[in-house]
């Protein structure tokens, strides 16, 4: 019997199952239960990855995960339209769809679930929620993510991620939101919540925040996932959706390059370039052509400008920087974000030196909201140890491991550290 | 050697609210553990996990909804072990998974056939 159950647990889960497949259900079941019974599909989504956690940490993972999952909501729906003031609740309309075997076997459909998830990236960045709260609510209702995880993602703390969402659900409770891609005049201000919705969501994979977690491959691919359903729509294929596929693409070509063999992190100028995928850059270039398409220059396009320019440079020492530092400019006449600026101001350190690059620097140390990002002390220690000021760059490396729980980030700081040592020859 | 009966209590993660991300990790906590200890001989039977759900019968053959325990105790699934004695066993459960969401596993002797000093 143990080597049979042995056996059973060679099927493995897929990373970020419980996640996508959270995000997947919850789009569908608003879709089904309607948006204002929003909590009731939260539930019904609940009470599945429970049971079947539940279930599987003793047996083992099935076969068929997903459909076993699928199963479970399913029942567990139905359970709750016995139930009568649930089924009051929502009407004779759901309830009928629900006793109908064949209708609810189509809605767990692919391509339904797709369409489901178009619909419902559309209603979390609904103009009457504060932009703050369509994204957290994005990442969790589509993206799976706990308000920990949504909290590390945008800088912020859990307490004021709890409430962004509370506020997001009062809103489809009280008003009648339908589940629907927008039209007309208010499309292109959706797109746009909806545009840096998938970018964060993209980031958040490519760079990793999770203490534990392998690279979040899984996450950038479901931000490359929404953003080619929203390629693939007629109406919100825009430029700047465009040019935002182009972004992700251009990064995701280097994310296998980005560890070395012991998953420890290797930077821009340590990558090896023969391995960055020629597939996704060249992919990215077709969709960096669409994004030309209208007037309107957005920050998509300048970023994936920028990011064009690594992938086209045979070397680190070759990169076309001045063409780099003027995109930055223009990306900071857009918005003057201090995280543009501090890039920016690695880019200034390779074509002026680091004293250039820690001069521009002053004004975010210090300072929310970098002030307790690890990234901004890292780069500060760089740019000291460049310059020969090994002191100054060891309290900045310290600093930066304080701010940081992942352990990948502490190697490299460690390794950083140890570059700072008096008899360490040069900088690293 | 002798076994003994894992009933592993309370530690739904229902209750320890966990994310999405945190169930999978959590899962492959215990899948590792399980893994382990079957691939080593000890765990000789990988048992199973409980529905929530179930019923009660009394000397008065009422069938009540049960199970009775509070859910933070209810049992929730159950292994056996090979261990050469109660102290050997409970370390073992030591490095149960259970523990991270206030679960407890509660080591019981199978009684066999032969009688026990």
């Amino acid at each position: 019997m143990s080597q049979e159950r042995g056996t059973d647990r060679v099927h493995q889960l897929v990373d970020h199952f419980f996640r996508r497949e959270s995000g997947r259900l919850v789009a569908l079941l608003s879709r089904v239960f309607g948006l204002n019974n929003f909590d009731l599909a939260e539930d019904v989504v609940q009470h599945a990855l429970v049971r079947s956690l539940e279930t599987w940490k003793i047996r083992g993972v099935p076969a068929d995960p997903a459909g076993w999952l699928y199963q479970v909501a399913r029942n567990r729906a139905l359970d709750l339209l016995r139930q009568r003031d649930t089924a009051a609740r929502l009407g004779p309309e759901v309830t009928a769809y629900w006793n109908d075997p064949a209708a609810l076997g189509e809605c767990f459909l692919e391509e339904e679930i797709e369409d489901s998830q178009l619909r419902m990236i559309f209603a979390c960045c609904h103009p009457q929620l504060p932009p703050a709260s369509r994204i957290a609510l994005t990442l969790k209702t589509l993206c799976g993510f706990g308000s920990g995880e949504i909290a590390r993602a945008l800088l912020t703390s859990e307490a004021a991620v709890k409430k962004r969402i509370a506020r997001a659900k009062a809103l489809f409770r009280s008003q009648p939101i339908s589940l629907e891609v927008p039209t007309g005049a208010g499309l292109e201000h959706r797109l746009e919540s909806v545009h840096l919705v998938v970018y964060l969501l993209f980031n958040e994979g490519y760079n990793s925040a999770a203490a534990s977690a392998v690279i979040r491959r899984d996450l950038c691919e479901e931000a490359l996932r929404l953003g080619q359903l929203l390629a693939q729509h007629r109406s919100a294929a825009s430029p700047a959706t465009h040019a935002l596929m182009a972004l992700m693409l251009f990064h995701a070509a280097r994310l296998d390059t980005r560890l070395d063999d012991n998953g420890d992190i290797l930077l821009l100028e340590d990558q090896d370039r023969s391995r960055w995928d020629r597939g996704l850059i060249s992919r990215a270039f077709e969709f960096h052509r669409r994004s030309t398409g209208g007037p309107a220059v957005s920050r998509y396009h300048l970023e994936a400008g920028i990011a064009a320019y690594h992938c086209l440079a045979p070397s680190f020492a070759q990169t076309d920087w001045k063409a780099i530092l003027r995109l930055y400019d223009m990306l900071l006449e857009l918005q003057d974000s201090p995280l543009f600026r501090l890039n920016r101001a690695i880019v200034l350190a390779q074509l002026e030196g680091p004293q250039a690059g820690l001069a521009s620097l002053k004004a975010l140390v210090g300072r929310p909201p970098l002030k307790e990002y690890y990234l901004l002390d890292a780069t500060l220690g760089q740019l000291y140890l460049q310059a020969g000021d090994k002191t100054r760059a060891r309290t900045c490396f310290l600093a930066a491991r304080g701010k940081t729980s992942a352990p990948r980030e502490h190697r490299l700081l460690e390794r950083k550290l140890a570059a700072c040592r008096p008899e360490a020859l040069q900088g690293g | 050697m002798a076994d003994f009966l894992f009933l592993y209590r309370g530690g739904s993660s229902e209750d320890a609210q966990l994310s999405p991300e945190q169930m999978q990790d959590y899962m492959q906590q215990w899948g590792r553990w399980i893994q382990e200890l079957s691939a080593s001989g000890v765990m000789t039977q990988v048992g199973d996990a409980l529905e929530d759900e179930g019923a009660v019968v009394n000397a008065d053959k009422v069938v009540s909804d049960g199970p009775y325990a509070e859910s933070k105790e209810m049992v929730g699934g159950f292994s056996i072990v090979q261990a050469q004695s109660l102290a050997a066993a409970s370390q073992i459960a030591q490095g149960c998974p259970i523990f991270t969401t206030n679960g407890l596993v509660e080591v019981r002797p199978l009684a066999g056939m032969a009688p026990q000093d």
